[in-house]
């Protein structure tokens, strides 16, 4: 089935379309609400929030506005940032600001993780810092292409080109 | 403006992690609709962004019947309820007439507005892009003047390296500044290093040969220009370059040295 056929059997609120975009997608959402919060069970809780939303907004996407997985992601970000601007979590004292993805990648020891993610942990290790310092701000982070260049000390307009590179260096090792 | 520009402009990139205006998004769609090579980029990034993302998430999974459960604890949909049926009259109609006019007319001037929008957005994504290229120009400039000033610096102390046995056709040259500790090097001449191994630079001290690690270059792949700068305080005499596994080694494997080069005293 096409992921527009899927999507829109999930706007008219089939739970067997949602069930497989949840497969395709659930996921990678985990890995960037927990990128962001990093609390096991904080990061399960706003999981549930971030699909019961996606299900009741459902009628809110339309792929005139972007992918449906961009969609998502965006409720996933804003979730996952509400969350850690909440009263409980502040108490919590968490510093997040030096984390970035990188550092939350399965390593080798760890025999629990799949060989495909260990796999990809080893690839991102080889990109240039400045790469993973933009792609965790751009996908992850949900920064605008502004922030993101006061972030980094970069001009916006070589943003958008070196990110590019960037993801061209992750699509040559990722999806070979 | 061409696809190929289009593309190579980063604009897809940024497209899939949803940091586009509403305008912009609304563009990459239709050239989406127009070029099947830009939806296929599209594809092919976004299915990078997920494996990257997946490969982050932890090892304790929500299974899609917790969302489930969750989904149908929080209440059941909102029925929707029916208007009651009105009768009919003649200004009924004449109300559905004017409707229909008014309608017709927001509609005409929707789409005029629709296409001077369109190309707003076009003339504004070419201003982007040359903006990008002048940007990426100018910081290539500011890199190559920065190099020429080490170059032509008297205190600096050339060394040509020359390929090795392993790769007689690699060369590169070293400069290094003995005031201010550093050593550049132009690394063009020598051929990628395979997946897994990095090139590590030695400073070296003749009779006794001993090798001294100045460390790995990392970012050989990603660097354009190919020119590095690493730290040297020692007494060098020669400096040396070999492919080791990535991290680098303790001491040079010398069956992998690819240039070589002895400082003229």
């Amino acid at each position: 089935m096409t992921l527009e056929i899927l999507v829109s059997k999930f706007q008219e609120k089939d739970e067997r379309a949602f069930e497989k975009l949840y497969n395709m997608y659930s996921e990678s959402m985990h890995g960037v609400i927990y990128n962001i919060v990093r609390d096991h069970d904080i990061a399960q809780e706003v999981m549930q929030d971030v699909f019961i939303k996606a299900w009741h907004k459902a009628d809110s996407y339309s792929s005139k506005k972007g992918r449906f997985f961009t969609w998502i992601l965006n409720i996933a970000r804003n979730a996952a940032i509400d969350k850690t601007r909440s009263k409980s979590f502040k108490n919590s004292s968490k510093n997040l600001n030096a984390d970035y993805f990188v550092d939350i990648l399965p390593t080798q020891d760890n025999l629990d993780n799949s060989t495909d993610a260990i796999g990809i942990a080893k690839f991102v290790g080889k990109l240039a810092e400045k790469c993973k310092k933009v792609i965790d701000l751009l996908y992850f982070k949900g920064y605008t292409q502004k922030e993101a260049s006061e972030t980094l000390d970069m001009p916006i307009g070589t943003i958008k080109t070196h990110n590019r590179n960037c993801i061209k260096e992750l699509r040559e090792m990722v999806l070979n | 403006m061409e696809k190929e520009q289009y593309i190579a402009s980063g604009i897809l990139e940024l497209y899939v992690a949803g940091s586009l205006t509403e305008t912009e998004n609304n563009e990459v769609y239709n050239m989406m609709l127009k070029h099947p090579e830009v939806l296929q980029e599209v594809l092919d990034i976004e299915a990078a962004i997920v494996k990257l993302t997946k490969a982050a998430a932890p090892k304790d999974k929500v299974t899609f019947n917790s969302i489930l459960n969750k989904l149908k604890d929080t209440g059941n949909d909102t029925k929707v309820v029916s208007l009651n049926k009105r009768t009919n009259s003649w200004y009924n109609y004449t109300g559905w007439a004017a409707a229909l006019i008014l309608g017709g007319g927001l509609l005409w001037m929707n789409t005029q507005n629709n296409t001077l929008e369109t190309q707003i957005t076009e003339i504004q994504t070419e201003k982007d892009f040359f903006e990008t290229q002048i940007e990426d120009l100018n910081s290539d400039l500011v890199d190559s003047k920065k190099i020429i000033n080490v170059f032509r610096n008297k205190d600096i102390i050339s060394v040509p390296l020359a390929g090795q046995a392993v790769y007689p056709e690699a060369y590169a040259n070293a400069y290094w500044n003995k005031d201010d500790k550093t050593v550049y090097l132009d690394l063009a001449g020598l051929p990628e290093p395979p997946e897994g191994k990095v090139y590590q630079v030695w400073s070296l001290t003749l009779n006794p040969l001993t090798p001294t690690s100045l460390g790995t270059i990392d970012d050989f792949k990603t660097d354009n220009n190919k020119i590095f700068s690493l730290e040297n305080a020692n007494e060098s005499q020669a400096f040396g370059i070999t492919l080791e596994p990535a991290g680098g080694s303790v001491s040079p494997t010398l069956e992998q040295l690819y240039t070589l080069g002895v400082i003229e005293s």
